[in-house]
């Protein structure tokens, strides 16, 4: 094996990285802390593409603007869609996901009544580089960059702001985080735009890409999907991390050799297997040992 | 309206379908420590979660300092001062022991600043153990935590629901004698359940007597320093 063909395997590890982090973490966050599995996480993944190419093609922005009208415009309408639909089935976890399915279809259907069955991409950016006979896009490389800085970024809010604490606390007794003075209706109001923010990004930045169509958002729900039941909800900036790098390994020297279907496949068999030994995912388990040591009285 | 800071009149709340609060009226006066007493199951601690909004209110009212507070959200009537220590503590077991602390700041949003001086004052061993996972700390630990976490945002009126359930009687001691301290230095509002009648007889004023879901007695101070009759009214 070849230096050239190994730093070639890293590239597509950290491509594949980038990819399940971007597809699932705006869907586990919402799952973590509003506790709804949200069926219209791909939908809003397409809305996020949809505004940056037809902005960049009609409006005539730069790229950088466009996928910014995509991350806040989607989050807006996130936080529309927890205020005025998702709010009312807190209590009933069916009703909730009808509720996000239903969005989900009106959505690619109204995407594909008003903007036809495709949009022309955006152009991708032509950086690439090479090592051996090997090539690399640049622009990917750029995709696994930022997906790392948002995990960061989302690990900070989580343990070193105030706001991070009340959301944790929410998540583990929302009751009593209510009694001492928390809106959690806020909490939930803001992590659901949250959530959808980053769907709308993920959309954005893999705009260029993909092929833009009203049932692109399928390609992401699948290994997003994947990557939240091997990571789980319980806590879920380590769950998505743990669980894109574990099924990375996976997918990555399947899908180079054998090729993409197949590393799809080696995803799905992956998680089969850890939710049979971990139901509650990567992140469940971790928890479930610290109430264990909690319950010995060892930190 | 009269001066009382929590009145309660009629109040009916409840789970599900039945009624476990048949109609409970009191008044607690500014600056009083007053307990409410009654076995297992009758309703007490229904009544506290009714009156801080965990439950939501059938009938009747409640209002603070003479404001209905009937119709508000449980972090509504927490920022309006009143800080509620559950039973069973509700600590936050992922949190550290500091985080859990910060959690009480939302109370009373009218104060100008934090109390975690007070609260280090009172129990140091939350200093010490500040950076700590509070689901590590035993139950004596815990209870200290939930009431330091109350007190942070400087609550005017506190809801103390069995504090000695589950607690070696040292640590029942101590908590005994912050209460007092909190009631007499700070001139903290306390209303407190409780079956052990040595915290009672130490701390109370005056209590409520309940039983299914009604307050049956009024008990002044000379009937609680009585041994047999407070004893009658924890196994009426
Ligand atoms: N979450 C609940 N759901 C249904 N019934 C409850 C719940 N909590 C308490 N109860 C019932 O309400 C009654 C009063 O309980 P509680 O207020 O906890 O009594 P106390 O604090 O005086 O021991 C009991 O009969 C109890 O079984
Ligand atoms: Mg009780």
């Amino acid at each position: 094996m070849s230096l050239g063909y190994l730093v070639s395997l890293l590239y597509q590890y950290a491509d594949s990285i980038a990819f399940l982090l971007l597809a699932a973490l705006g869907l586990m966050i919402i799952l973590g802390v509003v506790n709804v599995i949200n069926l219209a996480h791909g939908e809003l993944i397409m809305m996020g593409a949809y505004i940056t190419t037809l902005t960049y093609h009609r409006a005539h922005l730069p790229l950088p603007l466009c996928m910014a009208l995509s991350t806040i415009g989607v989050g807006l309408f996130g936080m529309l869609l927890e205020r005025f639909v998702i709010r009312r089935f807190y209590d009933d976890k069916l009703g909730a996901l009808v509720a996000t399915w239903g969005v989900s279809l009106i959505l690619s259907q109204g995407t594909l009544l008003v903007f036809g069955p495709s949009l022309e991409s955006v152009p991708l950016a032509a950086w690439t580089f090479s090592y051996g006979r090997y090539s690399f896009g640049g622009y990917r490389l750029l995709l696994f960059v930022i997906a790392i800085a948002i995990v960061l970024i989302a690990w900070w809010v989580f343990y070193h702001t105030r706001l991070g604490v009340r959301t944790r606390a929410t998540m583990q007794n929302a009751d009593m985080a209510r009694a001492l003075g928390v809106n959690t209706r806020d909490i939930y109001l803001l992590t659901f735009g949250v959530g959808s923010a980053l769907a709308g990004l993920t959309g954005a930045l893999y705009a260029p890409t993909t092929t833009i169509v009203p049932l692109m958002g399928n390609q992401f729900v699948d290994v997003a999907f994947i990557t939240v039941v091997v990571g789980g909800g319980a806590n879920p900036i380590v769950g998505a991390l743990t669980s894109a790098a574990l099924l990375s390994l996976i997918a990555t020297p399947l899908s180079s050799t054998l090729g993409t279907f197949s590393g799809r496949i080696g995803l799905l068999i992956a998680a089969l297997v850890v939710i049979r030994f971990l139901p509650r995912g990567i992140s469940g388990y971790f928890q479930d040992i610290r109430y264990r040591r909690m319950a010995r009285g060892v930190s | 309206m009269s001066g009382a800071l929590l009145h309660v009149q009629n109040l009916v709340a409840g789970y599900g379908t039945a009624d476990i609060l048949q109609g409970v009226t009191l008044e607690i006066w500014p600056g009083e420590m007053v307990a409410t007493v009654g076995r297992n199951g009758v309703g007490k601690s229904t009544l506290m979660k009714t009156i801080i909004g965990l439950l939501s209110t059938r009938r009747g009212s409640i209002s603070l300092k003479g404001e209905s507070i009937t119709h508000l959200r449980a972090d509504q009537r927490a920022a309006l001062g009143i800080g509620y220590i559950p039973q069973g503590r509700e600590i936050f077991p992922e949190l550290s022991v500091e985080e859990n602390l910060m959690m009480g700041e939302t109370i009373n949003c009218a104060k100008q600043s934090f109390r975690y001086d007070l609260v280090y004052e009172y129990f140091p061993i939350l200093r010490e153990r500040r950076r700590q996972v509070a689901g590590t700390f035993s139950g004596g630990q815990q209870q200290m935590l939930a009431i330091g976490r109350a007190l942070v945002g400087r609550p005017t009126l506190l809801l103390l629901d069995e504090p000695s359930l589950g607690i070696q009687p040292s640590i029942i001691q101590e908590i005994g004698q912050a209460l007092l301290r909190l009631n007499r230095e700070e001139e903290l509002t306390i209303l407190l359940v409780e079956q052990n009648m040595r915290l009672i007889e130490h701390v109370a004023v005056r209590a409520y007597a309940m039983d299914k879901g009604r307050i049956v007695a009024n008990l002044t101070l000379e009937m609680l320093k009585d041994r047999e009759t407070l004893a009658d009214y924890l196994a009426v």
